[in-house]
């Protein structure tokens, strides 16, 4: 590998629609950066801002959380939940010096494959500019 | 406690082993903590492969097993099963996706092989969390619902209610029948379609096993495997279905009789606004256009219908209705659409008289049409010289990539019919000939002899030369540019995915391919079952299929369905929540939060708790509750943390 920076992202997908169309995206062979490692939920609802406050004290430069479109969750509504933590965690994140692009939540359905890797491909490029996330000595997170 | 991790790389032949260095995965993974074995092999699903885990559990005592392989998605169950026969409880198992989500989407070998070991040591610092789980059992609907009353749909009703077990067979037109209804002949053996499909049509209206709703449709699906709950919206017929005998004494009264485009007859004739939607439609029974009744849209006319009905079947004031289904498993027969070939100016269709769709033709040929069966111009004479064109939308990277698999057997199919009944010259504009069915090639062979001129080329444009229809074509085996005068066009459009697939994906949850057709589960292996459980696929909504194939389907999945109903119980996952007593503060957020009103609250006891038989496992009470009280089995916040701190150490 060259020198140049890559960031770690940590993924956390629903199994339903965004982790199936990760797997599509496998199947239908689109390339796209290793720079994301993807964590299963079975709804975004499950995502407690914990994990991804854990995600970043652990190291992570990125979380990327995915979930079916609103109106086609597997149950009922559990990404629009996540909806409603968004903006209270992405202003904690700013509090905490964690640049906005660096946690992003979309929907990406099972047959979005495309849609994914465009996704992550531009998400690592964005994360890549950034650099790598330092959190001042002292600062604690999670 | 201290865990006996035995950590298994997959080559998957050279699908994950080409770009993913398999055994270095395996030495790093034999260094880490409470690894006890670490192998690669070359199929880890394979019979050896799954029998390297199982001894390896019995001679080294294994209490903790990760599969790095494909998506747990395709081989989770396997490697469950593998672990329970060895002895284990099969939750004890993580799988760490190193194909899907690594060798097959990355460019670089070092990157993908950096990337498999992460997500291997992600996997094996989260076994170490998970807990012995067991599937729990319920009991199974024995009814089906069908949805769609096309040949794939009849045919799967029918052969659910042969077996003697219930069917609701969901249509939206008033008729069922679908597309095959309104052909003339089929190939290869030339049958005529009503013939073969009325009987069956006929049968599903008979087996007291079957209940047809006909202008229904499927609104809204809850539930799983076994336990569908259904809603669908029954539009009103303004005809009392009881009442009808479908003699047609409204269609001839109606004022606005032969005064709008006959659907059914794909705008080739007129019909009345009160009308039977064909001769042998099933049921038999009159419908009221609601979109051109002017007493439905104007509240304005003499109800010449009504006052022709000797039955007085017919009602005005008849309203939308909803109706409740319960049903075990559920078949998809939605069919297809066919290409709108206004979208290319340059076939001239709309523009030029006596360019028509294959659908059109096939009315015209029909002796039940709006011809006669005779094949006229608009001018009324038959024409001497006629092109049929295939791949009209398919095959074409303006519009669908696809190949809908069954005009080339169609075109030679018109080609032939257009010689028997006419002494004209007949010119198929083809890329490629397919005629790969049984029987078919036999058919094209007898097809040529005929003297049909058959020109390898897409034909390019439909025009008019000084009044003259004229086909541009290139003609790819002598190598020339063909401008050949014409009567008639016949457009052998592609079959594309119905225009609300993206509604009925939605509402079913079943996902779609690239080309827009639903997601079977396997394209080869398992090509009739989707991803959610208990929804199976029948006939075109799946791909483009010829008749045989679309009743072969269709039997197959109602053999699904059947297989549903003959194992009498599903397993449901154990993934539920569950509320420690000692923790919760009995504030009720996790009430609101769940979406299948799962939880209660226990009064006495000040708590709150989890119905274990409703609850689905999507883990948002878990997220929401403030105290921590709420663990999610399989997915507790110990292995999602563990998880994340084995992708992030480096």
């Amino acid at each position: 590998m060259t020198g140049r920076f890559e960031p770690n992202i940590v993924g956390i997908l629903c199994n339903w629609c965004s982790y199936t169309g990760a797997d599509l995206a496998g199947v239908a062979r689109i390339k796209y950066p290793a720079n994301i490692k993807i964590v299963r939920v079975m709804c975004t609802g499950r995502v407690d801002p914990a994990f991804v406050l854990k995600a970043f004290k652990e190291g992570a430069d990125g979380v990327l959380v995915s979930g079916c479109h609103p109106g086609s969750c597997h149950y009922v509504d559990g990404n629009i939940k996540m909806m409603r933590r968004e903006p209270l965690l992405s202003a904690m994140l700013e509090q905490l010096g964690i640049e906005g692009t660096r946690f992003k939540l979309v929907w990406v359905s099972a047959s979005e494959g495309e849609r994914f890797a465009k996704i992550v491909a531009e998400m690592t490029e964005e994360i890549r500019r950034l650099g790598p996330l330092t959190i001042k000595e002292g600062e604690q997170v999670g | 406690m201290q865990e006996k991790i035995g950590v298994y790389i997959c080559h998957c032949g050279s699908n994950i082993a080409a770009t993913v260095d398999v055994e270095r995965v395996a030495k790093e993974a034999g260094g880490w903590d409470q690894v006890a074995v670490a192998r690669d092999y070359k199929y880890m699903c394979s019979d050896p492969g799954q029998e390297l885990i199982k001894k390896d559990i019995r001679e080294l005592g294994l209490s903790r097993v990760v599969v790095a392989a494909c998506s747990p998605r395709m081989h989770e169950p396997t490697f469950r099963r593998a672990l329970e026969q060895a002895g284990i409880n099969g939750y004890l198992l993580e799988m760490a996706n190193i194909r899907e989500q690594c060798s097959w989407i990355s460019m670089d070998d070092h990157a993908s092989t950096a990337k498999a070991i992460s997500l291997t040591r992600a996997a094996v610092r989260r076994v170490v969390h998970h807990r012995p789980i067991h599937e729990r059992e319920v009991p199974v609907n024995n009814a089906t619902m069908v949805v769609g009353g096309g040949i794939s749909g009849i045919q799967a009703a029918l052969q659910i209610a042969q077996a003697g077990y219930p069917v609701y067979l969901i249509e939206r037109e008033p008729s069922i029948g679908g597309h095959m209804a309104k052909f003339d002949k089929t190939f290869p053996t030339m049958d005529c379609a009503a013939c073969i499909l009325t009987p069956k049509m006929v049968s599903v209206n008979q087996d007291p096993n079957i209940k047809l709703l006909t202008c229904s449709e499927v609104v809204h699906v809850d539930g799983y495997v076994g336990n569908f709950k259904v809603k669908v919206k029954k539009r009103p017929r303004y005809v009392e279905e009881h009442l009808c005998t479908g003699c047609g004494d409204c269609e001839s009264a109606c004022i606005l009789k032969g005064k709008i485009l006959s659907e059914f007859d794909m705008g080739l004739s007129k019909r009345s606004a009160a009308y039977i939607p064909f001769p042998q439609a099933v049921p038999l029974k009159a419908v009221i256009d609601a979109k051109n009744c002017l007493m439905l849209t104007k509240g304005k006319c003499s109800k010449a219908c009504a006052k022709a009905c000797q039955r007085e079947a017919i009602n005005f004031s008849q309203q939308e209705e909803v109706i409740d289904l319960e049903v075990g498993s559920i078949i998809l027969a939605t069919g297809y659409d066919l290409f709108d070939p206004t979208q290319g100016p340059q076939w001239g269709y709309g523009t030029y008289d006596n360019v028509l769709t294959g659908l059109q033709f096939e009315r015209m040929t029909n002796a039940s049409g709006p011809t006669q069966g005779k094949i006229l111009m608009k001018d009324g004479r038959e024409p001497r010289r006629v092109a049929i064109m295939h791949c009209i939308g398919s095959r074409d990277e303006n519009y669908h990539k696809h190949c809908s698999r069954v005009c080339c057997m169609s075109s030679v199919k018109f080609a032939h019919l257009v010689k028997e009944k006419l002494d004209a010259e007949v010119y198929e504009f083809y890329i490629d000939m397919r005629t790969f069915g049984k029987q078919y090639e036999e058919f094209y062979n007898r097809v040529q002899e005929e003297g049909v001129n058959f020109i390898r080329g897409k034909a390019a444009e439909v025009t008019e030369i000084d009044g003259q229809l004229t086909v541009r074509a290139e003609d790819t085996l002598l190598g020339a540019y063909r401008e050949i005068p014409v009567d008639m066009v016949i457009l052998n459009t592609a079959l594309v995915p119905r225009h609300d697939t993206d509604k009925v994906s939605q509402i079913f949850g079943v996902s779609r391919s690239a080309d827009g057709f639903f997601l079977e589960s396997h394209i080869k292996l398992d090509p009739v079952t989707t991803t959610t459980d208990g929804i199976h696929l029948a006939g075109c909504c799946q791909s483009p299929k010829d008749i045989p194939d679309s009743v072969a389907q269709g039997s197959a999945a109602a053999a699904q369905s059947l297989a549903v109903i003959a194992t009498g119980k599903v397993k449901i996952s154990p993934i539920t929540a569950s509320i420690d007593q000692e923790f919760c503060a009995g504030c009720k957020m996790c009430i609101g939060g769940c979406p299948f009103k799962a939880i209660t609250f226990n009064e006495d006891a000040k708590v709150s708790t989890v119905n274990q038989a409703v609850c689905k496992g999507c883990g948002t009470c878990g997220a929401i509750c403030p105290s921590g009280a709420i663990a999610i089995a399989h997915f507790s916040d110990q292995q999602i943390f563990a998880q994340i701190e084995g992708v992030c150490s480096q």
